[in-house]
């Protein structure tokens, strides 16, 4: 059971749609579920990954954004142009943290920007040359990139320039694979699909160049996808994997290489953090290469020592052991976190709206640590990640797609959780209404939060976010006054 | 006409459309034999395609192109 009962959390939906006009609510109205665990298809109650209403302040991104800043900007060596107006560069300024090991500007890209600053006169004249002159003075500049990917942002579309043939010309001159992507932000409805076009990407540009040229590797090599090392999230999932006797051949994208993609035909499973944006290439892998595939949950001990023992079922038992090894050695450790921290946060309630896999995958993290999720939505999801967000959820919670800066605001002043977790458009107007909250994109400038280390991080910044001492002193003193006094007369 | 990729799980055939991210189970196929597999499936939200009958796929995952006959998208 939720904070509310099964009636009070529908009528909160409908208190909440009565302001839009009808044909809105109409659409609204579907975005929008209380949470019912014998529903075993997302879909009956659910509409997700549609055209946001116009008017209605959605938060989210676009293709490009999809593309430039969440699949290809944190593989390090790889240049990522983004190529149309300077504008939509805000996506590609590193703004998520994705650490890598390298040094930036001389053979690591992750937080460096590169536009073709589009004018007037490209529109016009078409930017074909324009990229190509990039691509040139990008080589002669920082010659120790391994690849570049072309991303293209809406004009380019609009005007039909050519950037596969661009690619495909100068690609053959300085010797390194350039990828275009077409991920015109005008695609699709949100960034979701800028993922899914990025995939495809690498499936036909990068993925087969050594089909046939790669070697065994070993029985337990593996890949990390869709962890893209925010504060260091990879590096923490990855140690646990190699502890347990695997061999980690690449890590997409955070922290990774072109080498990296290249090689991971060889691998013997694909683990898949975030399902949303790498199913993709899981599937494709699968078909081609006879790789399975399997998602993970990395955040919170109960959580990880699950997908621990599961990854491990695919091996043979030196990893089986491996896996028992690691889960005991850390679990004392685990154990004295969640004695330190769960009085403090035990019984808590917790409001996410995030997106690809956090509003499922960090429930468990917060279960640990007493605490209970009783409403959670995604930017961008599909019909298959509220299959799995329903399963994860309390009966009576709250469930929305895609909702508006209204909904979110309506519902946090309803339903009265104690941390609200979501992104940085939302930050500052739940700090505004006195609601403790956590980026949960981008870990708040914290992290890592994946793995044993990440949880401990996890619980530290729950814990200093829910009982800030700041949150006790929202009333100016003057009306802290007037509050008591009119206490006292009551 | 689509293409769709159909893969096992322990639970039976899976249905899977990329270009809508659409994933189902597959509750019936109308041929499921080495010689002839494909034909009219039936999925868990009660759409039904069509795959020309053909010799089974070696192996799974497999894409094939299907046509919607009926039911949600
Ligand atoms: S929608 Fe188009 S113009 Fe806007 S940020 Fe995305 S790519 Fe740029």
């Amino acid at each position: 059971m939720g904070l509310l009962n099964r009636e009070e959390a529908e009528a909160l939906i409908q208190e909440v749609l009565e302001v839009y006009p009808e044909k809105a609510k109409k659409d609204r109205a579907k975005h929008l579920m209380v949470n019912d665990k014998t529903i075993t298809q997302s879909k009956k109650c659910i509409t997700s990954n549609r055209k946001s209403v116009p008017g209605v302040m959605t938060q989210r991104g676009c293709a490009y954004a999809g593309a430039r800043g969440v699949v290809w900007g944190p593989f390090k060596d790889i240049i990522a142009i983004s190529h149309g107006p300077i504008g939509c560069g805000q996506y590609s300024r590193g703004g998520r943290r994705n650490y890598f090991a390298g040094i930036s500007g001389v053979d690591s890209f992750c937080d460096v920007m590169f536009s073709s600053d589009f004018q007037e006169k490209d529109v016009v004249f078409g930017g074909d040359k324009k990229l190509a002159k990039l691509i040139d003075e990008v080589e002669g500049l920082f010659p120790l990139s391994k690849a570049l990917s072309v991303q293209s942002e809406c004009p380019i579309g609009l005007i039909g320039d050519d950037i596969e043939a661009v690619s495909k010309k100068k690609a053959a001159e300085i010797g390194k694979t350039v990828v275009p992507v077409r991920c015109e932000g005008f695609r699709g409805v949100s960034q979701s699909l800028g993922h899914h076009i990025s995939n495809d990407a690498i499936r036909d540009w990068i993925l087969p160049a050594r089909d046939g040229k790669l070697d065994e590797g070993t029985p337990y090599d593996v890949a990390i996808l869709g962890d893209y090392n925010i504060g260091g999230d990879a590096w923490a999932s990855r140690i646990l994997l190699e502890e347990m006797g695997l061999n980690v051949v690449a890590q997409w994208s955070g922290d990774g290489t072109i080498v990296e993609i290249e090689n991971t035909p060889k691998v013997k499973l694909n683990l898949l953090h975030c399902y949303r944006s790498m199913n993709y290439i899981a599937r494709h892998m699968e078909e081609k290469y006879n790789i399975p595939w399997m998602e993970y949950n990395f955040f919170g001990p109960s959580k990880i020592a699950e997908s621990l023992r599961e990854i491990a079922s695919h091996f043979d038992d030196t990893i089986k052991e491996g896996a028992e090894r690691v889960i005991a050695k850390y679990q004392p450790m685990m154990d004295a976190i969640i004695a330190k921290y769960k009085p403090r946060l035990e019984g808590k309630k917790v409001m996410l709206y995030v997106g690809g896999l956090r509003p499922r995958h960090t429930i468990g993290a917060y279960e640990d640590l007493g605490m209970e999720v009783v409403g959670a939505g995604y930017e961008f999801a599909h019909n298959d990640d509220y299959d799995r967000t329903i399963k994860e959820m309390k009966d009576a919670t709250l469930i929305y797609d895609d909702a508006t800066g209204y909904e979110l605001e309506e519902f946090v002043r309803q339903v009265k959780p104690d941390l609200v977790g979501s992104g940085i458009k939302e930050k500052y107007a739940f700090h505004k209404m006195g609601v403790p909250f956590r980026q949960m994109h981008s870990w708040d400038y914290s992290g890592p939060y994946h793995g044993y280390d990440g949880f401990a991080v996890f619980a530290r910044d729950m814990d200093m976010t829910v009982n800030n001492p700041c949150w006790s002193m929202f009333k100016a003193p003057w009306q802290q006054e007037e509050v008591e006094a009119e206490q006292k007369v009551a | 006409m689509a293409n769709i990729m159909i893969r096992k799980s322990d639970k039976g055939y899976v249905f899977y459309m990329p270009k809508r991210d659409i994933e189902d189970s597959i509750v019936s196929m109308e041929f499921d034999s080495p010689e002839k597999w494909g034909g009219e499936i039936k999925l868990g939200n009660g759409g039904i395609y069509y795959i020309e009958p053909q010799v089974a796929p070696e192996r799974l995952p497999y894409s094939v192109r299907a046509k919607r006959i009926d039911g949600v998208e």
